[in-house]
């Protein structure tokens, strides 16, 4: 067999055999069975496990009496309005924003980066903050650098303002999201009823698993952090179920090949040398409570917030329009509802034309839903 | 496109943006409302204009004149595996191939150049042009050239304009259930080497454009399957998920893709998850969708591999009388929507 063969199945089959995936299933069926109720509701807090479970079809390999609820888990839908506007704003000012290429389309109180941009404003796609700041080194131009995620990114913008010789031209607007205080907010919804989460494995390399004991321990919800090839989910929901029919409440982990219980140390360090919580709105869901990171007063020379008077006052005028008013991604975040709930579905809100953030990145529920079907019955 | 009650148009339909160009609906629609507005009618039993195929053609006496457009534009204009002028001859000689006609009988080339453009770098596309109509069997006929002011363009503009004749015409429309669907080869090289190329990735390695005519496979295909070949388009912009959409909507069949037949290099792979793409929304620039008949599937796709160009071709799919106008992946795990991309493919943030 040719070497490439060779590492190509390495690579797929390890994660990606329907065969083992159907196996899991028929086990997840006969775990849910044997609970004997319905519906056994369990969240994943992340756009990337959806992303995974829509695009390999996974929905229809779970058993109907498992209700597989999409939480809060988009970073790009979560930015609120008013973060949208101030770097729509910088933009209208002058300043060269770069950024990651599915804020583009994140529609702001009355316009987008994207529209701002095809009116004359600057925006350069970027693909981590390095280059943000390559981009910054290679222009006599202010460069921003909307810094949008979660705390995988949050690293990584971290590690960026804490090299030395920064270009003084080059700032960042944090909109950085911080998910454990997101996932507390979730599970005390009343309405929702989450007996377990499958929290993401990427976010937990970085914090580790040990950071979802508090979590278990007040809510006394069980909590298995899960990769993200379609092996990996499947097996995650089948340990997630055992603990709620064993009514165990801990935490798992079944993404051990990239997550420990302590984390990457170093880049928590670097992560909380940089940034501190604040509260504020995630957008459509609630404030959430320490949910939001911002720059420290020591990185106050890269902080545009405070180098740049930003004015979003005139980008206000427009009072929502009825269409935002009947979005439902507030509920959607928050597990209280589908996208087919949504009126404007596939209707007035499509990828093109979004109405709310949740149809704009790839991550969103809705733009996952509308590219992949949904609950398909093909 | 819904047609839902419409509340008025929001400032961003106003103006014309880059999801307008990127090959998907957006595209169509921007299409039929404005530029194609009052010219689509009245075609008589010619391809015209509101058939939005790949190029149009005109019954002459018992045979087909068949006649296509295209400007290219590219950044960066040289990349790996080929460049702006060898892409302006492929495009081309693709879409009439693609509706059956093989034969080119000429092309026109018309170039804008920016002010400040190097001349040793057009001499260096004016050869790639000339290798290429080589490749294809194809010559330039005529031409135009102008000259914009610095800023004005953003380097180099190629328009070239194709016709060829043929005894009988493809169109993208022809497919029924039972069909079978014949991919000519691996997907994604085009977009992925430029999308690596264009941000400096440090993934470039093995990505390579496919930019190539394809006149010559598509022959050998034709040849083969005869009549019972009844639809075929090149998945350009939009990639294969557009190509096959716009198939599947024209016929009013739906299409169920079988995802483990479908070829992808491994490097496309790799680079497409890393950058959060899916390779069936990337450009390709030397492949062909082929419908046929299942009794002449197999010598089809025969035809296909003896081809140096068409060795990684397979059926990837059927045609189904169910969910007419709607493409469907079978991933092995289950089945899903396949949907077109909407607007330029970005990159994810995680």
């Amino acid at each position: 067999m040719p070497e490439a063969d060779v590492r190509r199945q390495a690579s797929e089959l390890k994660f990606r055999d329907p065969a083992k995936a159907r196996a899991l299933a028929e086990k997840l069926a006969r775990l849910c069975e044997a609970i004997g109720r319905e519906p056994i509701q369990v969240m994943h807090v992340c756009g990337t496990h959806e992303q995974a479970i829509a695009k390999y079809g996974l929905r229809t390999l779970l058993p109907k009496p498992l209700d597989l609820i999409m939480g809060p888990g988009c970073p790009v839908c979560v930015t609120d309005l008013p973060e949208v506007d101030e770097a729509v704003a910088l933009a209208e000012d002058g300043k060269l924003i770069a950024t990651y290429g599915d804020m583009l389309r994140v529609p702001g109180t009355s316009k987008s980066l994207a529209e701002a941009q095809a009116e004359g404003a600057r925006v350069e796609v970027v693909y981590s903050a390095a280059q943000a700041v390559e981009l910054a080194r290679s222009t006599d131009e202010d460069v921003v650098f909307f810094a949008t995620g979660f705390e995988t990114t949050a690293v990584a913008t971290a590690a960026i303002a804490l090299e030395d010789a920064l270009p003084g031209n080059f700032s960042i607007l944090s909109a950085h999201k911080y998910v454990p205080p997101a996932m507390e907010l979730v599970a005390q919804i009343p309405q929702t009823k989450v007996e377990g989460f499958l929290a993401a494995g990427h976010a937990a390399t970085i914090t580790g698993w040990g950071i979802f004991e508090d979590l278990v321990e007040r809510f006394g919800i069980p909590v298995v952090v899960g990769g993200f090839e379609p092996l990996d989910i499947m097996a995650g929901l089948v340990r997630l179920v055992e603990l709620i029919r064993d009514n165990s409440k801990t935490v798992v982990n079944m993404y051990p090949r990239c997550v420990t219980r302590a984390g990457n140390t170093v880049a928590q360090q670097q992560m909380w040398s940089v940034f501190r919580t604040a509260g504020g709105m995630w957008r459509g869901i609630a404030d959430v409570p320490d949910g939001s990171l911002r720059l420290r007063d020591e990185f106050a020379h890269l902080d545009a917030r405070k180098k740049y008077k930003i004015d979003i006052s005139r980008l206000l005028q427009h009072a929502p329009s009825a269409l935002t008013e009947q979005c439902i991604c507030g509920a959607i975040m928050s597990g209280l509802a589908t996208p087919t709930d949504c009126a404007l579905f596939g209707k007035e809100c499509e990828p093109t034309n979004p109405v709310g953030a949740c149809m704009v990145s790839s991550e969103g529920t809705c733009k996952i839903w509308y590219q992949y079907g949904g609950h398909p019955e093909l | 496109m819904s047609s839902g009650p419409t509340i008025g148009r929001r400032p961003q339909d106003e103006i014309v943006t880059l999801k307008h160009g990127a090959g998907g609906r957006a595209m169509r629609t921007l299409i039929e409302e404005t530029l194609a507005a009052g010219f689509i009618e009245g075609d008589g039993g010619a391809i015209g204009l509101a058939a939005f195929d790949d190029g149009a053609a005109l019954p002459i006496g018992d045979r087909w004149l068949v006649v296509t457009t295209d400007s290219h534009v590219i950044q960066p204009i040289f990349f790996p595996g080929g460049d702006i002028g060898r892409l302006a001859i492929a495009g081309t000689v693709n879409d009439l191939a693609v509706m059956g006609a093989t034969e080119v009988l000429g092309l026109t080339s018309a170039v804008v150049i920016e002010e400040g453009f190097l001349r040793s770098d057009l001499e260096r596309i004016q050869r790639s042009m000339q290798e290429t109509c080589h490749e294809a069997k194809a010559k330039i006929i005529t031409g135009d050239t102008k000259v914009m002011g610095h800023g004005e363009l953003d380097g180099v503009i190629i328009n070239t304009t194709g016709v060829a004749l043929a005894d009988s015409v493809v169109s993208d429309s022809g497919l029924s259930p039972g069909d079978r669907i014949i991919l000519s080869g691996p997907i994604g090289d085009h977009g992925i080497a430029l999308m690596a190329a264009r941000r400096g990735l440090g993934l470039e390695g093995e990505l390579r454009s496919d930019v190539a005519p394809i006149n010559g496979l598509i022959r050998g295909a034709l040849d083969a399957g005869g009549d019972a070949i009844v639809a075929m388009k090149d998945p350009t912009r939009g990639g294969l998920a557009s190509a096959l959409t716009e198939m599947a909507e024209k016929s009013r069949v739906g299409i169920v893709i079988d995802e483990a037949e479908v070829p992808i290099s491994t490097a496309v792979r790799s680079a497409a998850e890393v950058l959060g793409l899916d390779p069936f929304h990337i450009a390709n620039e030397g492949k062909a969708v082929i419908g046929v008949r299942p009794e002449a599937a197999q010598a089809t796709l025969d035809a296909l591999r003896s081809h140096p160009q068409g060795a990684d071709a397979a059926v990837i799919g059927t045609c189904l009388e169910e969910h007419a106008g709607r493409l469907i992946l079978d991933t092995g795990f289950g089945r899903r929507l396949l949907t077109e991309p909407e607007g330029e493919p970005l990159p994810r943030i995680c």
